[in-house]
């Protein structure tokens, strides 16, 4: 989904002067068709992710639109404070792009696990956090961060993630929408491994159980609406999520549930410390997580 | 601001400074003394501003990154038209917009600082805007020394000199003193001029006090021709109230009333 997000960014610029892409030197081979397309709006500003948010909050605060580009943690955590006092205390139209959340670079080591990044980011005030499932989530959100002119972050996955939607589906900031539904028990998920829930659920369905799975494409602000709907009509809700399980999609889900005063049966499907330290694919590595259909059948 | 006394107005900044901690009981009055020269001749002869119409677009950025410094700061915008003068009184008061750290809901404030080492790219950013746009406007930065410990400041020194800003000033306000000591003793930055020149800037190395030489240094053709110029301004700690000059104790304590009276006292014109 990185490449077809930068050629969705790069039409968008094309026909946007004010939008500029930093990079801190990442996106060999991704990034090359929007500087080539547009080298005035283009700067690679070396690895320096601190300065990278500053000068971003200075051509913000000049009249400029801009996306920054890295890896996992390096636009998020290593730049934190730049991200809270330059970019959303200022409320500033500065939009940071991670390639490579959550497992996505699971073979390279802890040090590039994006698994703490949603729920940290959405704390920060003014932000908006997009976490697509598939190139057509991704492709549809870019454009609607822009045009909210406020701080936003769109985690994405590396490359080669399926499409999951049929494509004619509308994908509106803020809002869950629902890819099945069923009567047993609700599959809420949000980014890529929505393509686990979905099997989840075929899996389940051979099993007799009827499960409905949603796509939450949208971290922060959460579909609370649609949260409150699933716990009106199934007897359990399972959060899916490639992300810690402690702070993440699941406890933000948990929390609207209490809220509204629901209380079904509810379990958390996501990253816990059993991988901390563990290297291999982004697939062996959920694997390890042990399966999503197991999760649902323990709720029933 | 052509044909302002920028002495006179430095003395009436370090008066308003004193008395604005004082009232506070707020901290930091001698990083604030440290930078009045600067200022004064930044607002009174330098700055391409506009107090009638802060926003404008084609002004001269001022960032001020150590932005503990705030009374002085908001002492010279009041002075110059951006805010009334009677509003400093609310200096860190309950639910006044002079917060103790730069806040830029106060007009005339380019950022909000108070956490060291976000100014100067945030500057550096305005800068490229401006290189980008191919507008003529300046961006210019004041730090601390303390605050060059910080590693995002020399992240944005190397951006800077890559992207040849050459609308890009960093004043460094170099009083040799830090939270717990001397700049020496903590973490020594000498020698500070030859790690801007190391890094592809021009340098200019004057007497943070010399109304003249700041002048000059603001206004000559930048030193290195493409490059971003810093201009390293030796300065006093606390200068111009005789018992706070060069004091440690000065970052934290803020002057009681007999203090009060007697700083008033040595920054009365012609004293």
């Amino acid at each position: 989904m990185r490449a077809e997000t930068i050629d969705s960014l790069t039409a968008y610029a094309r026909m946007n002067p004010d939008v500029m892409l930093l990079t801190a030197d990442l996106g060999y081979s991704v990034l090359e068709r929007f500087a080539e397309a547009l080298p005035a709006q283009y700067a690679n500003v070396g690895v320096c992710e601190q300065a990278m948010v500053g000068i971003a909050a200075g051509l913000a605060l000049s009249g400029r639109r801009v996306v920054l580009y890295s890896i996992a943690n390096f636009p998020t955590l290593r730049c934190l404070e730049q991200l809270r006092n330059d970019v959303c205390y200022h409320n500033l139209p500065v939009t940071v792009i991670a390639v490579g959340g959550g497992l996505a670079y699971g073979a390279q080591g802890y040090t590039h696990h994006g698994v703490e990044d949603l729920g940290i980011i959405s704390m920060l005030p003014n932000m908006a956090v997009a976490c697509p499932a598939d190139p057509h989530e991704a492709m549809a959100l870019l454009p609607q961060l822009l045009e909210r002119r406020r701080p936003g972050y769109l985690r994405l996955g590396r490359s080669g993630e399926p499409e999951l939607h049929r494509a004619n589906v509308e994908i509106t900031l803020g809002c869950a929408v629902w890819m099945r539904r069923g009567t047993d028990i609700a599959l809420l998920a949000t980014g890529p491994i929505l393509g686990r829930a979905l099997r989840a659920a075929d899996e389940l369905a051979k099993r007799g159980i009827s499960a409905s799975v949603a796509s939450f494409p949208t971290f922060s602000p959460l579909d609370t609406a649609l949260v409150r709907e699933a716990a009106s009509s199934h007897r359990a809700i399972l959060t899916v999520e490639e992300h810690s399980v402690e702070g993440g999609f699941g406890s933000r889900v948990a929390e609207a549930l209490l809220m509204g005063g629901h209380a079904p049966r509810f379990g958390k499907f996501g990253v816990t410390d059993a991988l901390r330290g563990r290297i291999g694919s982004q697939s062996w590595l959920l694997d390890a997580l042990g399966s999503v259909e197991h999760h649902a059948q323990a709720l029933l | 601001m052509s044909g302002v006394d920028t002495r006179e107005l430095a003395r009436r900044l370090r008066r308003h400074a004193v008395r604005m901690t004082h009232r506070a009981h707020a901290s930091h009055v001698g990083s604030c003394l440290s930078i009045a020269d600067i200022l004064a001749v930044l607002y009174g002869a330098v700055l391409q501003v506009d107090s009638a119409w802060p926003d404008r677009p084609d002004r001269d950025r001022l960032v001020v990154s150590k932005g503990h410094a705030a009374a002085i700061v908001y002492a010279a915008l009041a002075e110059t038209g951006f805010l009334p003068v009677e509003e400093l009184d609310s200096y860190s008061a309950d639910g006044s917009r002079l917060a103790g750290h730069v806040t830029r809901t106060v007009p005339g404030v380019e950022l909000s600082t108070g956490s060291l080492g976000h100014g100067l790219p945030v500057a550096a950013g305005m800068a490229l805007a401006a290189v980008r746009a191919g507008a003529g406007w300046r961006a210019i930065c004041i730090l601390s020394d303390g605050e060059l410990d910080e590693g995002s400041n020399w992240e944005a020194v190397q951006f800077s000199q890559q992207f040849r800003l050459s609308n890009l000033v960093a004043i460094v306000d170099y009083n040799k003193i830090q939270s717990f000591g001397s700049v020496a003793e903590v973490s020594d930055l000498h020698p500070l001029a030859d790690k801007f020149r190391a890094f592809n800037w021009g340098v200019h190395e004057v007497d943070g006090h010399d109304h003249a030489a700041l002048k000059a240094a603001l206004t000559s053709p930048a030193p290195l021709t493409g490059r971003p110029t810093a201009i390293v301004a030796h300065t006093i700690k606390g200068k111009g109230v005789s018992f706070m000059e060069g004091e440690l104790a000065w970052h934290y304590k803020s002057p009681d009333e007999a203090q009060l009276k007697a700083a008033l006292a040595e920054l009365e014109v012609g004293a």
